[in-house]
C-alpha cells in the first residue's frame, strides 16, 4: 500500500516550516526597527516569537515523517528507496537520515532551530530581534531548499517526501502500477556504515550552524550601530563554533583513517578543504575579537572575518551540494539540479552582508594608535593574518573546478586540472603556516599575559621555555639519529619540531603560570598546547609514514624504468607466510561477522543458506568459552563484509597478533577495502587489502582426477595426504530438500594441510532415484572433493578431486609513527576551547549583571581587560 | 608609513605568491598528442588525461595486463582519449577493482619512452545515484 499520509504531512511541514520562517524574519525585522520598549516592537516581537516556535515545532514535523518513512522501510518514498534496506541496523537509519542532500539540510535546519530557541531565551532584549531576524532569514533559504516546489520551468528546492512513482516517471512499473511499491530499497553507502558516520554529521552541521550565530551578532551590531557590544555575546559563541566545528573535521579525519583506504587521515579532498577553510577564518576570527577586547585595535577586522567565515560556509555548501566538483572530489553530494538556487543564495548572502559592511564601515570606531611590537595584540593579529592567508591557499586550489565552470558560463573553454601532485602543493604552504602559527602562538601567548609593570624584563619571559625547547628538541634529535625513532633530518621538519616544543612549553610556562592564580582562565594556553602537539603528531605520522609491505619477491612484470618504482602491495598466498619488515606476515583465511558473536567467524564454519543474511554453523560458534550457537542452528550473518585474517609474528621477538582488514564487493562501487590498525605506543600499524580476486569471477576448476579407495587407505591429493575414515549417514542435509525414501550418505574424510587438519564430508544423495552429489571445499588448500560413486559389492569409494589456485589477497600495509600525538592534541585543543567557553560565558554574565557605573566599575572593568 | 599598512603589503605579497604558485603547479586536461609533445620537449609536468578504454566490437576491454600472481603491482592498459588516440599505460599499483565498468578514465601523470605513466587513476562509473531503474525482479519478490 503506498501509504500517502505521511509523505504529505511532510511536505505540508516543509511549506509551514518555511512560511513561518518568512513571517518571523519580517517580524524580528520589524521588531527590530521599533523603537525600543514601545507597544508596537511588543507586538512585533510577540508575533516574531510565536511564528519561530510555530516553525521549530514544523521542522520536528518534517524529521518525524522522514524518519518514519526510513524506520517503516516506506519504499514508495524514493529517499527511503535509494538511503535505506530491509537490513540495515536501527543505529544506520539515523545515518541515512543525512545520507542524502534533503536529510543533511534537514539536519542543517535543524541546528539552527535549536540555536534559535536558546538565542531567543539567552540573548537578552537588545540582542534578540535583530539576531533572531538573521537567523530567520537564513532558516527561509534552508528550508526553500527542500521545499520541492515546481512553478513552471523553475524548481524551488528538492523535496525528501518525493514518491518513487513521481520521481521515476518513466518507470514502466509504474506506468502499469501506480500503486506499485519495492520491496527493498538500495541500501546506505557501505563506507557510511561506520559509528563515526552516525555522529560525525550532526558535530559538522552543529558546527556550521554555530558559525551563523557569530555572523548574526555582526550584522545585528552593523545594523544597530552597536559596532563594539556585540563582540561579548559573540565571543562564547564562536569559541562554541570553532570547537564544534574543529572537532567535527577531526572526527571525520579520524572515520577517513579509519575506513577509507588512502593511507591517512587527511587527502586534501574539495569536501574537506571546504570545511577547513571557514574554520581557519573563524579561529582567525576569534583571536582578532581578543586583541580587540583587550586593547580596542583590530574591530573592522574581526567584522570582515566573523561575516566571511560565515560566507566561506555557504561557499562551501555550494561547492559540495551544486555538482560543481564532479571529478575533482571522491565524496560530493550528487547534483540535484539546484545550482541556480544555491548560487542565487549565496550572491545575495554576499551582496548583503558585504553591502552594510560598506555602508557602516566609515562608522566602525579604528584608533589611530599604532599597536606595538612588543604587545600580545600585534602578534595576535599577525596570527589571524597568517592563519586567513592558509585558508587563503586552499581556498584559491580548492576553486580550481569553479574557474573552469565560470569560463565555461562565459564562453571559454579551459583545461585547468588540479594540481597533479596535490599533498606537495598543499604541504608547500601548510607547513608553513603551521610553523608560523606554532612560533606565533608561543610569542603572541606569552607576551599577552606579561605583567608589565612588575619589573619582568622581556628575555626572562623568553628564557625557560627556550631552553626546554633547545633541551627538548636536541634530546629528540639524538633520539631519532641514534635510530630509535624515525631519522629527522629534513630541516623544515625540524623547524617544524622546534617551533611546535616552543609552542608547547611557552603555552605551559602560562599554564604553570596561571596554577597559582586561576588555571580556569587557561583556556587559551591549554587549546595552543593542543595545536601544537597536532603538529606534531602530523609530522611524524605523515612526514614519516613507511610502506613496509615493499615487494621484495623479485618478480616483476616488466622493468621498463629499473627498479627504481615503488612497488607498494605484496600478494599473500593463503597460509604461506611472507617477510614484511620486521614482521612474518600470513593470509590465513576469510570471516564473516556473525549476529550476536563478537569475533568474527572462518567462513569455513558456515554453510551459507541462499538467504544470504543467514547460514548454519557446521560446528560450536562459542563466544569466549561459552558456546552460542551449536552444529546445525541457523544464525543471522552479514554478509556484506568479508574480514582477511592476517597475522603479523615478530621475527625477532616471536610475538604475534592478528589484523583483519576488511573489504566488500558492492555491486554499484567496486571493490570497498577498509583498514585494520594495530596501535602500539610509538606508532600504528595501518593495514588494507588492495585487492582479491574477483569473487563473481567464476572459480578455475583443473581437471577431475579420480583415486579408487577403501576404508582406512591414505591418497594424496596435490601433495596434501588424506585418509577416508568411513561412510556415514548424511549431515548437512538441508539444501537436499530430501523427502522420505531418499538416501544420503557421506565421506569422513581427513586432509593434513600445513597448519591444522580439515574434516571433509562430501555428499552422495540419491534423490528421486536420481544420484546428486554435494562436494566439500577445501578453501585453505584449494582443493574441491566429490564423493564420485560407491561400490558396495567390493566396499570401494571413488573420490574425485579438483584443484584450484590458491586463494590469495593483496596487502599493503604501513607504519604511522606517533599518529596518537595528533588524537591527543586534538582533544587537548577542545578541552581549552571549552575552557575558554566556560570563562567568556561567565564574563559576559557578569558584565550583564552589574553593568560598571563609576570609578569603582571602571577599575573593575580594566582589571577584567587586563585578564582577558 | 604605519605598521598596520606594512603588513597588509607583506599579506598581499604573499597572497599573490599563493596565487602565482598554484598557477604554476595546476595541471591540465590535454590528450595524448600533446602529453607526448612535452615528453620530447624534455617536459616531465604530469598532465591528466580523459578517456575511455579500448574495447572490441563485442565491448571487450583489449590490451589490459594484470596478473597479480606474478606482480600486484604493475597495471597496464590502452587508454583512448577524446581524440581517438590509443596510448599503453602502466600504472604500478594494483588494478582498481571496479576498473571494468568504468566508463570514463581520468588518469594523471606523464609519458615515459612510449608509455604513460600513470600515477593516479579516476574512475567514473554508472554510480548508484544516476540509477533510474526499480529493478522489478528483485523487487517484486
Amino acid at each position: 500500500m503506498v501509504n500517502t499520509l505521511i509523505g504529505d504531512l511532510g511536505h505540508y511541514s516543509v511549506i509551514l516550516a518555511f512560511v513561518t520562517a518568512l513571517v518571523s524574519a519580517i517580524a524580528f525585522a520589524f521588531a527590530s526597527n521599533a523603537k525600543e520598549l514601545t507597544p508596537e516592537q511588543k507586538d512585533w516581537k510577540k508575533l516574531a516569537r510565536g511564528a519561530f516556535f510555530v516553525h521549530v515545532a514544523a521542522v520536528f514535523g518534517i524529521i518525524f515523517c522522514l524518519f518514519n518513512i526510513i524506520y517503516a522501510h516506506r519504499y514508495e518514498y524514493h529517499y527511503a528507496w535509494s538511503h535505506s534496506s530491509n537490513h540495515l541496523p536501527v543505529h544506520y537509519m539515523i545515518s541515512c537520515f543525512w545520507e542524502g542532500q534533503e536529510g543533511s539540510f534537514l539536519l542543517w535546519i535543524f541546528w539552527h532551530a535549536l540555536l534559535g530557541l536558546v538565542l531567543i531565551k539567552f540573548a537578552g532584549k537588545k540582542w534578540e530581534s535583530p539576531v533572531m531576524a538573521v537567523f530567520s532569514f537564513v532558516q527561509l533559504f534552508l528550508t526553500s531548499m527542500i521545499l520541492g516546489v515546481v512553478i513552471g520551468d523553475l524548481k524551488i528546492g528538492s523535496s525528501p517526501f518525493i514518491l518513487m512513482r513521481d520521481f521515476m516517471t518513466d518507470a514502466p512499473v509504474f506506468q502499469m502500477d501506480p500503486n506499485f511499491v519495492p520491496k527493498d530499497g538500495t541500501g546506505l553507502n557501505p563506507l557510511l556504515q561506520n559509528y563515526w558516520m552516525v555522529i560525525h554529521p550532526p558535530v559538522l552541521f552543529l558546527g556550521f550552524a554555530a558559525t551563523l550565530v557569530p555572523f548574526a551578532f555582526a550584522i545585528a551590531g552593523l545594523w544597530k550601530r552597536e559596532f563594539a557590544s556585540w563582540t561579548k555575546p559573540a565571543l562564547p559563541w564562536g569559541l562554541f563554533a570553532a570547537v564544534v566545528l574543529g572537532v567535527g573535521i577531526m572526527m571525520g579525519a579520524y572515520w577517513a583513517y579509519e575506513t577509507l583506504n588512502f593511507g591517512g587521515y587527511w587527502n586534501w579532498d574539495p569536501v574537506e578543504n571546504a570545511v577547513y577553510i571557514p574554520w581557519l577564518v573563524l579561529v582567525g576570527a576569534i583571536h582578532t575579537l581578543l586583541a580587540f577586547r583587550k586593547s580596542k585595535t583590530a574591530l573592522r577586522a574581526t567584522f570582515i572575518l566573523f561575516i566571511t567565515s560565515f560566507l566561506l560556509v555557504l561557499y562551501a555548501t555550494f561547492l559540495t551540494r551544486s555538482g560543481i566538483l564532479g571529478n575533482a572530489s571522491v565524496h560530493s553530494f550528487t547534483d540535484l539540479g539546484l545550482s541556480g538556487q544555491l548560487f542565487t543564495y549565496l550572491a545575495a548572502f554576499v551582496v548583503l552582508a558585504i553591502g552594510l559592511l560598506v555602508y557602516r564601515w566609515k562608522h566602525i570606531p579604528a584608533t589611530a594608535k599604532e599597536i606595538a611590537t612588543y604587545s600580545g595584540e600585534f602578534w595576535v593579529f599577525i596570527g589571524a593574518a597568517v592563519l586567513c592567508l592558509g585558508a587563503f591557499q586552499v581556498l584559491v586550489t580548492t576553486s580550481i573546478p569553479v574557474y573552469n565552470a565560470f569560463m565555461g558560463f562565459i564562453g571559454v573553454k579551459t583545461n585547468v586540472a588540479l594540481p597533479a601532485d596535490q599533498i606537495a602543493h598543499y604541504t608547500k604552504f601548510q607547513m608553513w603556516m603551521g610553523i608560523a602559527i606554532a612560533m606565533l602562538s608561543g610569542t603572541g601567548q606569552l607576551l599577552w599575559w606579561r605583567k608589565q609593570n612588575d619589573g619582568t624584563k622581556l628575555s626572562e619571559v623568553f628564557m625557560l621555555p627556550l631552553i626546554f625547547t633547545a633541551l627538548f628538541a636536541a634530546l629528540i634529535l639524538l633520539v631519532s639519529k641514534m635510530g630509535y625513532i624515525e631519522r629527522i633530518d629534513n630541516p623544515s621538519y625540524i623547524l617544524l619540531l622546534l617551533a611546535s616544543l616552543y609552542a608547547v612549553f611557552s603555552n605551559l610556562a602560562i599554564v604553570f603560570g596561571l596554577l597559582k592564580k586561576k588555571v580556569s582562565i587557561a583556556g587559551g594556553a591549554v587549546s595552543h598546547i593542543g595545536v601544537a602537539l597536532m603538529l606534531i603528531g602530523i609530522l611524524f605520522s605523515s612526514g614519516y609514514s613507511n610502506i613496509i609491505s615493499k615487494n621484495m619477491s623479485g618478480m616483476v612484470y616488466a622493468r621498463e624504468f629499473g627498479d627504481d618504482i615503488n612497488r607498494d602491495n605484496v600478494l599473500l598466498w593463503r597460509n604461506a607466510g611472507t617477510d614484511m619488515g620486521p614482521y612474518k606476515v600470513t593470509y590465513k583465511g576469510q570471516y564473516l561477522e556473525v549476529k550476536d558473536l563478537p569475533d568474527y567467524v572462518n567462513k569455513q564454519q558456515l554453510f551459507r543458506l541462499e538467504d544470504e543474511f543467514r547460514a548454519v554453523a557446521r560446528g560450536p560458534l562459542k563466544d569466549g568459552d561459552q558456546i552460542k550457537y551449536k552444529a546445525g542452528d541457523t544464525v543471522d550473518i552479514y554478509p556484506e563484509n568479508t574480514y582477511y585474517e592476517v597475522e603479523f609474528k615478530n621475527r625477532e621477538s616471536g610475538k604475534s597478533f592478528t589484523l583483519y582488514p576488511r573489504a566488500q564487493v558492492n555491486p554499484q562501487m567496486g571493490l570497498l577495502a577498509s583498514p585494520d590498525i594495530k596501535m602500539f605506543g610509538t606508532k600504528d600499524l595501518y593495514t588494507h587489502v588492495s585487492t582479491i580476486p574477483d569473487p563473481n569471477e567464476e572459480k578455475e576448476w583443473g581437471e577431475l582426477k579420480e583415486y579408487q579407495v577403501k576404508i582406512g587407505d591414505t591418497l594424496y591429493l596435490n601433495d596434501y595426504v588424506a585418509v577416508l575414515h568411513g561412510i556415514e549417514p548424511a549431515k548437512d542435509t538441508l539444501m537436499l530438500n530430501l523427502k522420505p525414501g531418499d538416501v544420503a550418505v557421506q565421506a569422513d574424510m581427513q586432509v593434513l594441510g600445513e597448519r591444522r587438519t580439515y574434516h571433509a564430508h562430501p555428499i552422495y544423495a540419491i534423490r528421486d532415484r536420481m544420484v546428486g552429489r554435494v562436494p566439500e571445499e577445501i578453501e585453505d588448500l584449494g582443493l574441491r572433493i566429490m564423493l564420485m560413486s560407491i561400490d558396495p559389492d567390493k566396499g570401494e569409494f571413488t573420490i574425485g578431486i579438483n584443484t584450484t589456485q590458491k586463494d590469495y589477497i593483496i596487502l599493503k600495509a604501513m607504519e604511522k609513527p606517533f599518529i596518537s600525538i595528533l588524537w591527543i592534541g586534538t582533544i587537548i585543543m577542545s578541552l581549552g576551547f571549552v575552557m575558554a567557553i566556560v570563562r567568556h560565558y561567565n564574563d559576559g554574565k557578569r558584565g550583564n549583571a552589574a553593568s560598571p557605573k563609576g570609578p569603582a566599575g571602571k577599575e573593575a572593568v580594566k582589571r577584567r581587560k587586563q585578564m582577558a | 608609513m604605519k605598521r598596520i599598512h606594512i603588513i597588509g603589503i607583506l599579506v598581499i605579497a604573499v597572497a599573490i605568491m599563493i596565487i602565482m604558485s598554484t598557477a604554476s603547479d595546476a595541471s591540465v586536461y590535454v590528450p595524448f598528442s600533446e602529453a607526448q609533445a612535452r615528453a620530447k620537449e624534455g617536459d616531465d609536468t604530469k598532465v591528466h588525461v580523459v578517456g575511455r578504454l579500448k574495447k572490441d566490437a563485442r565491448g571487450h576491454i583489449v590490451g589490459m595486463k594484470y596478473d597479480p600472481t606474478l606482480d600486484p603491482n604493475y597495471f597496464s592498459f590502452v587508454l583512448v582519449d577524446t581524440n581517438r588516440v590509443e596510448q599503453q599505460v602502466v600504472y604500478y599499483s594494483p588494478k582498481p577493482q571496479d576498473f571494468d565498468r568504468s566508463e570514463q578514465v581520468v588518469i594523471t601523470g606523464n609519458m615515459k619512452e612510449n608509455v604513460f605513466v600513470a600515477d593516479k587513476i579516476l574512475l567514473k562509473c554508472p554510480s548508484k545515484y544516476t540509477e533510474n531503474e526499480v529493478k522489478v525482479e528483485t523487487a517484486s519478490l
